[in-house]
């Protein structure tokens, strides 16, 4: 089977008056992480919940290996995994205890069902928690049995709905190392986040997301040459206030003054850096750190949509 | 400050209307509800009594008898069980009162009208007697018609008791005169005469310490049991808690649906009917585990019988599990929050537990009640374990029990998955 593991076709939804996803495109290679990226309510959400049946779409369609998903249709959705935003697990029973149920309830039995149980506690950590009542776990370790539920049967590909919400660096690590095995298994991942830290260091795709449409996608390479084109960022930190009549003139030259740092997109970086650091120098102005660097992907988002990440 | 508390309870208060209705509205109705089913709401009466009569005698004594009771206002008579039956003898109205037709019965003996009274006798054994069929579990029907009895006597036959008089003066005083006994003739024939006396009037009131007829009371139901009234209260209290333990145990769907586990749930090969029908027998069996608990312990406890009686109440259990079941699935899915749920559960758990019959006896409730209670089904729940336990019926006559408590699990589950479709796909 060469068809995609998932392509959406022209997805709509409208919950009353808002239009949560607005016409979305979207399609997932073998073997890839691809990162739907954007912010609250941008739609992540719902589109996740679109591919796994859960929201009919008012228009549009999705193909899971070149076979049509209908709502509803459970059997077409097999080889899918799904990780909700939530801690969707029964904080009574044990860590052990909830694999098995969410195990039976992708009929998973007998000896298959064990196997995918220790496996599951093994690339989770979990194996020495195993008997302990979720309600007792860390946060962290929550969240990981919550990715781990969703992956018992093996599914082809996995959807993961913002899967580090509230979780410590530590965990989160924890979190990163278990999807890049994921990954080194074949499994094709959509990863829904608001973290560009995340979408930068898992995915090889992004799309970005924002009120319902996918406003732009590629690798994050080609989603800032597109729309930042091939310039650098330049970040200078000055030791004490610049000037208003300064702080104009750096504005003027295409730069951006914030308090004590002064930042710039510069398609000549070298020149740039030169003439910024010398007219800094000129006022009497300490620059105590200076970098010349690829844009993020935050300034992709500010770049598009005019707006932070995480306003 | 406090002032300002004060009011923004007020305001949170005034935007729900949930807890605005619960606060101001539910106490009305609950309180009418309760007020018709334990007082009566002032303009109908207790119901009446249903006294079913064989007249073995057929007597013009008995006729009368008959229709001096029939004259009074907290009696319905029934002679028959139904307009084109044979009427009722002796032991047709035996088994009449032993199905739960009426509770108490009366049978007019062969031989009464032809009876007379002797004041002489000291053990009775000279009177009239008149027996009388009683099911105790209505505790107030029997000794109330054994009232009404032995005033419908005096007032209808007055001449058997100047009889009675004058065979005690003619056999002590040495004897009547021819013209005394013609003079006593024609006043016996006067008061049979006279003695349509408007019953329910007060006349002929009995003598204190005077029994009059004999009435020999025959409780055909409770006489055999240990312990008669455990048998109403283990079903009726049992019934109300399983309606309780599946509202709220039907709540773990709300749980689920708003920690997300549903979402996931239904991600898998689980269908939404799946999972209703698997909660639906988990509430049956935790149903059937908690009435056998409560019966066991009526047994060692109270006496109840229930090692002879184990079919009918295997089969009452489990029929009353699976309708309480899907009453608690149709109740989780009509609610949006755990909150709202406890609500409606309280609401609706206590009453249908008061007007079917689980905290006061339906057969004491007004007529009308009495029929509202019967689109309850715990009511009719209450009366197949009321056959098993106390009229100790055949299984085979639980069928209308049976059936309305399976028609209403079906009704009950397809309403809920109706109103759960609102989970399924958004």
């Amino acid at each position: 089977m060469n068809a995609n593991p998932l392509l959406i076709s022209g997805l709509v939804k409208t919950f009353g008056n808002s239009r949560a996803l607005d016409g979305v495109d979207l399609d997932l290679r073998a073997g890839e992480v691809l990162g739907v990226l954007g912010p609250n309510g941008a739609g992540k959400s719902t589109l996740v919940r679109s591919v796994m049946g859960r929201v009919a779409a008012d228009a549009g369609t999705i193909s899971i290996f070149g076979t049509a998903a209908v709502p509803g249709d459970q059997l077409s959705r097999l080889s899918i995994g799904f990780v909700p935003q939530e801690i969707a697990l029964y904080p009574l029973l044990t860590v052990r205890e909830n694999l098995v149920v969410f195990g039976r309830y992708q009929g998973l039995a007998g000896s298959v069902l064990s196997e995918a149980i220790e496996r599951s506690l093994g690339w989770a950590a979990l194996e020495e928690r195993q008997a302990d009542p979720v309600g007792r776990l860390s946060g962290g370790m929550k969240r990981r049995l919550n990715i781990a539920a969703g992956v018992l049967h093996q599914p082809r590909v996995l959807l993961l709905d913002e899967p580090t919400v509230g979780v410590d660096p530590q965990s989160r690590e924890r979190i990163y190392s278990m999807i890049e095995s994921l990954r080194e298994d074949g499994v094709s991942l959509i990863y829904t986040t608001h973290y560009m830290e995340e979408a930068e260091r898992l995915c090889d795709r992004i799309a970005v997301m924002d009120h319902g449409k996918v406003i732009a996608s590629g690798t994050k390479d080609e989603l800032v040459r597109s729309t930042i084109g091939s310039g650098r960022e330049i970040r200078i930190e000055v030791l004490t206030d610049i000037p208003i009549t300064l702080r104009d003139e750096l504005v003027g030259s295409g730069a951006t003054v914030d308090e004590l740092r002064v930042t710039m997109l510069s398609d000549h970086p070298a020149q740039d850096v030169a003439r910024l650091v010398r007219r800094l120098d000129d006022e009497g102005i300490a620059v105590v750190d200076l970098s010349i660097r690829t844009p993020t992907l935050e300034r992709v988002f500010l770049h598009l949509t005019g707006r932070e990440l995480r306003e | 400050m406090i002032l300002s508390v004060m009011r923004a309870g007020w305001m949170n208060l005034r935007r729900d209307r949930a807890a605005l209705i619960l606060s101001f509205i539910v106490p009305m109705v609950f309180f009418s509800i309760f007020a018709s089913v334990f007082g009566g709401s002032g303009k109908e009466r207790t119901a009446k009594i249903e006294l079913a009569i064989a007249d073995d005698d057929q007597s013009p004594r008995s006729k009368k008898l008959i229709e001096t009771l029939r004259a009074e206002s907290a009696l319905r008579l029934i002679e028959s069980p139904g307009e084109k039956d044979p009427k009722f003898n002796g032991s047709t109205v035996e088994a009449y009162v032993r199905s739960g037709s009426a509770s108490v019965a009366l049978v007019i003996p062969k031989g009464f009208g032809a009876t007379q009274l002797d004041f002489a006798s000291t053990d009775g054994t000279g009177q009239p007697t008149l027996r009388v069929i009683a099911d105790s579990s209505d505790p107030i029907a029997s000794p109330m018609v054994n009232g009404l009895l032995q005033k419908s006597v005096m007032a209808s036959m007055p001449d058997m008791f100047m009889k009675g008089g004058v065979d005690i003066v003619d056999r002590f005083s040495g004897g009547l005169s021819a013209e005394q006994r013609a003079n006593l003739d024609q006043s016996f024939s006067m008061f049979d005469s006279s003695s349509q006396v408007a019953p329910g009037t007060g006349s002929a009131p009995a003598a204190p310490g005077f029994s009059g007829v004999n009435v020999k009371m025959d409780d055909i139901l409770g006489a055999t049991k240990k312990n008669p009234l455990v048998a109403f209260y283990a079903a009726g209290i049992g019934v109300m808690f399983l309606l309780f333990t599946a509202a709220n145990a039907g709540g773990a769907l709300l749980e689920e649906n708003e920690s997300g586990t549903l979402d996931r749930i239904l991600t898998t090969r689980l269908s939404l009917t799946q999972l209703l029908l698997g909660k639906m027998a988990y509430l049956t069996t935790l149903g059937v585990v908690q009435l056998v608990i409560m019966f066991i312990w009526g047994a060692v406890a109270f006496g109840l019988e229930l090692l002879s009686h184990l079919t009918g109440f295997f089969i009452m259990a489990i029929s009353t599990a699976l309708a309480c079941s899907a009453f608690g699935l149709l109740l989780a899915s009509l609610s949006r929050t755990r909150a709202q749920l406890s609500a409606i559960t309280t609401l609706c758990v206590l009453t249908i537990s008061a007007i079917g019959g689980s905290m006061f006896p339906r057969f004491l409730m007004s007529e009308t009640l009495q029929k509202v209670g019967l689109i309850t089904f715990n009511a009719w729940a209450l009366e197949g374990f009321i056959k098993v336990f106390w009229r100790d019926q055949g299984i085979v006559t639980l069928w209308p029990e049976v059936s309305v408590l399976l028609g209403t699990t079906v009704v009950f589950f397809v309403a809920a998955r109706q109103l759960t479709r609102r989970w399924e796909i958004a």
